[in-house]
């Protein structure tokens, strides 16, 4: 799923010191999961922009909301009335939800609370782990389900690079794994090494050409 | 602004202890208004928030002693969750020093006194 | 330099390479001292590019110095700053201005260097690049389009042999010589049994190509050890630590060329691989002294 985390604190402060009246919208969706920006997280960000308006004498309100999916239109539309009483919403959905509410309420500065980051998973509670690229041409078959466009540093696909550290960790961080060790780790252990060991041809990076658009029928 | 001092008390320690200073007739200030809760882990950042917020002035969270929670872990929790409300706080330019969280034995009735006075105390040192 | 390059590799002789760092800037005087230094005792001379993800001034650039000043130059060409198409145009002006050996690296990462927010590339890595130049050897671009004036160049590859893991590094080095290779310089070795072991991996696979120990001196026990932590494929033994640390202060780098000096000796006159590649950057100066004192000069 997306994974996201707030803002720092003054940035979004900073971006919200022209308006006083706010609305903060959270997403029951990825947000909530990964404890970004779900109707808890809206609760304490509404909370602490009311203490800290009071800190420096500033009137200010906040209202909140949640929406169960903020990527979609109707449910966003949803929170119309809430909207029509603000200068501004504080959008804690993803950059897509973020988008959304922009579309949605044209005439209304949407600002974003949080930066979205990757498509990644739980490696425990509350370590989170980037997983996929979004690249369009999923190989995962080849590498035994470890995505090297994301997970190797350099994105290769001939790997590991020379910069492998000792015990299969990343050149650039003593604490992350070399995806091509893993890779290769992964596939010896199911005897299919083979996949690791044949050439792969330089990759379609415009697999998705962005701005991305996927029509899809329904079954 | 209320001037209250929150007093968070978990009912299988802090709420015992401070019921046995009551009736002991131990004295502490009046600004302490105690909130009853199940575990001190029932509460949480957003509890802390929203007691400062309402205009209080401290928030403490009593649990109990390492070890004793009845539900297994809730006090160690509640450490971290405080930890956490104290760092949300400081983001928003307040004092972390008038949150914080203690631990005792239901049968502490001095010491919850104590810790509910020494808060008293630090808040009108800060306000000096 | 009567001989190319790849004339010297097809000889029996035993190969020795070094490398040059450019400024960091434009001013190419002191490369140029380096240069003159250094092209009549060496078989070619490796510039580096943009190494550790540092800017300097470009490989390209420095690799045009060095025939211009009558010696042999291996251009090193990474996949972090282009995408296929600047790696191809750069290709054809390295061969048009005479440069005729390219040493394909995938590079370092952008974050140990000096511009850490920049984008990295990466569109190819190390054996797509080998792969790539000989498609332009075969006069066609990589689209399959064909061109009006291919290349030939040598093409070289980078290897670890003291990777840790070493098995995944072996399945990329087979890939490496399956695209065709001529010449390996391996990242920095100070155990002849990693050697040894990496030249047996090798031949099986490939017996042609010439296979070129990178000889990086440490000239002082901390450094051996800093490198041991922080620089990947790196393993300098507990010895020459030790060795390192017994030199008398003032005298480490006199200590880390006789260390190098005798391991390029024991390589040669165990016949373990085809030469040397050294690295002695901020030190090119004292690379004569590390020749004379393998006897290579």
């Amino acid at each position: 799923m997306i994974i996201a985390e707030r803002k720092p604190f003054t940035e979004i402060r900073q971006m919200l010191a022209p308006y006083s009246r706010v609305l903060t919208v959270g997403c029951g969706t990825c947000v909530t999961i990964c404890w970004a920006g779900g109707e808890k997280e809206v609760g304490i960000l509404a909370s602490q922009l009311r203490l800290a308006a009071r800190e420096d004498n500033k009137e200010i309100s906040v209202e909140e909301a949640t929406i169960e999916r903020q990527c979609e239109k109707e449910m966003a539309s949803s929170i119309r009335d809430k909207v029509s009483n603000v200068d501004v919403v504080l959008s804690m959905g993803c950059g897509a939800g973020v988008q959304t509410l922009a579309q949605v309420f044209e005439n209304v500065p949407v600002i974003p609370a949080l930066n979205t980051s990757f498509i990644g998973m739980p490696e425990q509670e509350g370590l989170w782990a980037e997983m996929c690229g979004a690249c369009g041409d999923c190989f995962l078959d080849r590498t035994g389900g470890i995505c090297p466009v994301v997970r190797c540093a350099k994105g290769i696909l001939n790997g590991p690079c020379g910069g492998t550290r000792r015990g299969g960790k990343c050149e650039i961080d003593v604490n992350k794994d070399c995806a091509w060790v893993l890779v290769y780790r992964r596939l010896n252990g199911q005897g299919r090494l083979d996949m690791m060991e044949k050439y792969y041809q330089p990759k379609n990076f415009r697999a998705v050409k962005r701005p991305g658009r996927i029509a899809s029928v329904k079954a | 602004m209320t001037n209250d001092i929150i007093a968070f008390c978990c009912e299988n320690s802090a709420y015992t202890a401070a019921d046995i200073a009551g009736r002991e007739g131990l004295h502490y200030s009046e600004r302490v208004k105690i909130v009853r809760v199940p575990c001190a882990g029932r509460v949480d950042a957003i509890h802390v928030l929203k007691a400062f917020e309402n205009g209080c002035a401290a928030v403490l969270v009593l649990g109990c002693e390492s070890g004793a929670c009845r539900h297994i872990n809730g006090n160690e929790r509640a450490k971290k969750r405080i930890e956490y409300a104290k760092a949300l706080l400081a983001e928003a330019g307040m004092s972390q020093q008038n949150a914080a969280m203690f631990n005792l034995a239901p049968n502490a009735p001095h010491k919850f006194v104590k810790i509910v006075q020494d808060a008293e105390k630090s808040l009108k040192g800060a306000s000096e | 330099m009567a001989n190319t390059f790849r004339d010297t590799l097809n000889t029996k002789k035993f190969i020795v390479t070094a490398e040059a760092a450019p400024a960091k800037g434009a001013n190419v005087s002191k490369i140029v001292e380096h240069i003159d230094l250094l092209k009549d005792k060496v078989d070619a001379l490796n510039v580096t590019d943009n190494q550790s993800s540092v800017l300097r001034y470009p490989s390209t650039g420095s690799c045009l110095l060095i025939k211009e000043h009558g010696g042999e130059a291996i251009l090193q060409m990474t996949c972090r700053d282009r995408n296929r198409l600047a790696l191809q145009a750069d290709l054809l002006f390295a061969w048009s201005r005479g440069i005729s050996n390219v040493l394909c690296l995938t590079g370092d990462s952008i974050d140990v260097g000096d511009h850490k927010e920049a984008k990295p590339v990466f569109d190819l890595d190390s054996v797509q690049l080998v792969h790539l130049v000989h498609t332009l050897g075969s006069g066609k671009d990589m689209s399959g389009n064909d061109l009006d004036g291919g290349t030939g160049f040598c093409v070289g590859v980078c290897a670890t042999p003291s990777a840790d893991p070493i098995e995944p590094q072996m399945v990329k080095v087979k890939k490496k010589l399956d695209a065709g290779v001529d010449f390996i310089q391996t990242q920095a070795v100070y155990q002849l049994d990693d050697l040894k072991r990496f030249v047996d991996f090798v031949r099986k696979q490939d017996s042609k190509v010439k296979i070129l120990a990178g000889i990086v001196p440490a000239v002082s026990a901390g450094m051996a050890r800093y490198m041991n932590d922080n620089v990947p494929g790196i393993t300098v033994p507990q010895q020459t630590i030790d060795e390192l640390a017994k030199a008398k202060k003032g005298e480490g780098v006199a200590k880390g060329i006789e260390i190098a000096a005798r391991f390029i000796r024991q390589v040669k006159e165990q016949g373990v691989c085809d030469g040397v590649h050294i690295m002695f950057i901020g030190r090119e100066d004292k690379v004569p002294e590390i020749l004379a004192a393998a006897n290579l000069l």
